[in-house]
């Protein structure tokens, strides 16, 4: 894996980059490193809790560990009403976890999301960021072992 | 039978939207050469003509706002294409870039053009990372070729937050700061990105321009509604049998879309509610089916045209339940800086949950009543303005479903 620090670096000279930067570490190891954060601060010449403030605003962003592939439900109002919930029962059944948790092994995490531009095809999930359409409680299973 | 009619969709299944040479022989980029032929004050006064009003939801005259940066004397100006669509139930704009990046790019550097801006900017939301992938290779090829002189685009993407389409919340991201709006005035205009003047404008406001400019203002303002000329781009979901988009020009009514293009209300079900405009927009019922789906005729009926979002429910849906679905949605994306929205959405929520839950009074509706207005009216940007809509508007068409929830 490549070094959080090597990553941040090519984005350094971006004005503003600083959120490019959290993309492509996130895009690498799946979250961002606490200590990531920390060398961004350094490398865009942010105080840390600027730094800090930027990556938790944006909740495509996740610092901190979680599993490596990402699975997010939208529960906006579209796949709500296409039954998002029995989805989302049957993913954490699955996977034996809820939302917001990430398996021991350390494969998969599960996250809430709304509206992800698919909505086409309700209810949608992703797993990182690849959408999944028309899913249904029976098909979770099927999915889910493409990434085991 | 209402017609479709492709403007910003029509090289829609035409062309190979990755082969510049496609959409060159489509007749791309010609206008941002004749743009360049007339001179930017005549451009802008075409585009003004034109009647060509923002489709990202604010509906404002797109040459009125390039002649404010336009006239401003300074060293560096900026283009930024607002491609963040976090509206639920939206997917146009992603439509548009996929089927058709060049037009979106050609639209920007006409703009860039008329104003004196060699740099823009595509603000794309996170969540569209193959898009991502997809511009920079459809800016390559333009770069390539020349198409763009000496006008530069690059992408940035978006972290998931649905305040940073609001237009200052989008230029604090770009320069790689919390997604929270400015006050204003200054308008981006005139002070917007790293305090220089800044034309935000839409994915399908920018993919109008060069067809306008090609053909000219007198064929697109007669096209449509004349207040709010040309198309709408929408994007059908919830209970309707065609769950697709459609591009239909603006004198189009909600029934004909929800009819003629949508099949109508799947399973031959009953028609109980459409929202329009995504998750911000008010609740419409039956009685007002007749309205067009233009800026004004929207606005008069208490609703929004928005970002064309066209959500139906039928007679079986919980009104309430998704109400309090929606509530949810502004609670969690309220960037939390000013009181009236980080508050006003927070306990809008708990009460609307409480209702759901069959534990509320009719007292709460009077408390849901006055919170909304408050915050319509001293919330700092649209997110908080709008946020109570969905509330609002259910209360006024729908409160027989709020009451069953105190028996
Ligand atoms: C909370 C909020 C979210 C918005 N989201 C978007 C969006 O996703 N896309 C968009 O084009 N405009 C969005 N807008 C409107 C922009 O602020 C702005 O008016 C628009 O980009 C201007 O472009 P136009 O004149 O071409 O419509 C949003 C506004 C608010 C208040
Ligand atoms: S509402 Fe779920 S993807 Fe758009």
């Amino acid at each position: 894996m490549a070094d959080y620090k090597d990553i941040i670096n090519q984005y350094k000279d971006l004005p503003g980059g600083i959120i490019e930067a959290y993309h492509a570490v996130q895009r690498e190891y799946s979250y961002i490193p606490e200590e990531a954060v920390e060398a961004a601060a350094a490398a865009f010449k942010r105080s840390k809790a600027e730094a800090y403030g930027v990556a938790t605003f944006y909740s495509y962003l996740k610092v901190g560990k979680r599993g490596k592939n990402v699975i997010r439900i939208c529960e906006s109002a579209p796949c709500h009403v296409a039954g998002a919930d029995a989805v989302i029962a049957a993913l954490e059944k699955e996977l034996g976890m809820k939302m917001g948790e990430s398996t021991a092994d350390g494969k998969f995490a599960l996250e809430l999301t709304e509206c992800v531009g698919q909505c086409q095809a309700t209810p949608v999930i992703t797993i990182n960021s690849k959408p999944y359409e028309n899913v249904t409680a029976d098909k979770v299973a099927a999915i889910l072992t493409e990434y085991k | 039978m209402a017609e479709e009619m492709r403007i910003v969709l029509r090289n829609y299944g035409k062309i190979d939207p990755l082969k510049i040479e496609d959409y060159i022989a489509a007749g791309g980029y010609k206008a941002l050469e004749k743009a360049k032929g007339m001179g930017q004050q005549a451009l802008i006064d075409e585009v003004k003509k034109s009647n060509l009003r923002g489709r990202g939801g604010a509906g404002f005259n797109t040459g009125m706002k390039w002649s404010f940066s336009y006239g401003i004397k300074t060293d560096q100006k900026y283009v930024v294409c607002n491609a963040d669509e976090g509206e639920p139930g939206t997917y146009k704009d992603r439509i548009i870039m996929e089927n058709d990046p060049q037009s979106v790019l050609e639209g920007m550097a006409i703009c860039g053009y008329a104003i004196g801006a060699n740099k823009g900017y595509i603000y794309c939301r996170g969540e569209y990372p193959c898009m991502v992938e997809m511009l920079n290779k459809a800016i390559d090829q333009a770069k390539a070729k020349g198409c763009l002189g000496d006008f530069d685009i690059e992408v940035r993407m978006g972290g998931g937050a649905y305040a940073c389409g609001e237009e200052s919340a989008l230029i604090e991201s770009i320069e790689g700061n919390r997604g929270e709006p400015r006050f204003k005035p200054p308008f981006p205009p005139v002070i917007g990105l790293w305090g220089k003047p800044t034309i935000v404008n839409n994915v399908e406001t920018f993919a109008n321009i060069p067809a306008i400019v090609d053909k000219g203002a007198d064929w697109y303002k007669a096209i449509g509604n004349a207040k709010y000329p040309g198309t709408k781009v929408m994007t059908l979901t919830g209970d309707i049998t065609n769950k697709t988009f459609v591009e239909v020009p603006t004198n189009t009514s909600i029934r004909q879309v929800l009819n003629d293009f949508g099949g109508g209300v799947a399973g031959g079900k009953k028609f109980k509610a459409v929202q329009i405009g995504g998750t911000s927009g008010g609740f419409i019922p039956e009685a007002f089916l007749d309205t067009q789906l233009n800026f004004d005729d929207m606005s008069a009926i208490g609703a929004t045209l928005g970002s064309g979002a066209f959500f139906v429910m039928d007679e079986s849906r919980d009104i309430v339940d998704v109400v309090a679905r929606i509530a949810k949605f502004f609670a969690h994306e309220s960037c939390g800086k000013c009181t009236p929205c980080r508050e006003g959405t927070m306990r809008m929520e708990e009460i609307m949950e409480r209702v759901n839950d069959r534990h509320g009074d009719a007292a709460d509706l009077d408390r849901m009543g006055r919170l909304g207005r408050v915050m319509t009216k001293a919330c700092l940007c649209g997110l908080g303005q709008a946020a109570p809509s969905p509330v609002l508007t259910t209360m006024q068409h729908f409160k027989d479903e709020y009451l069953s929830k105190f028996n």
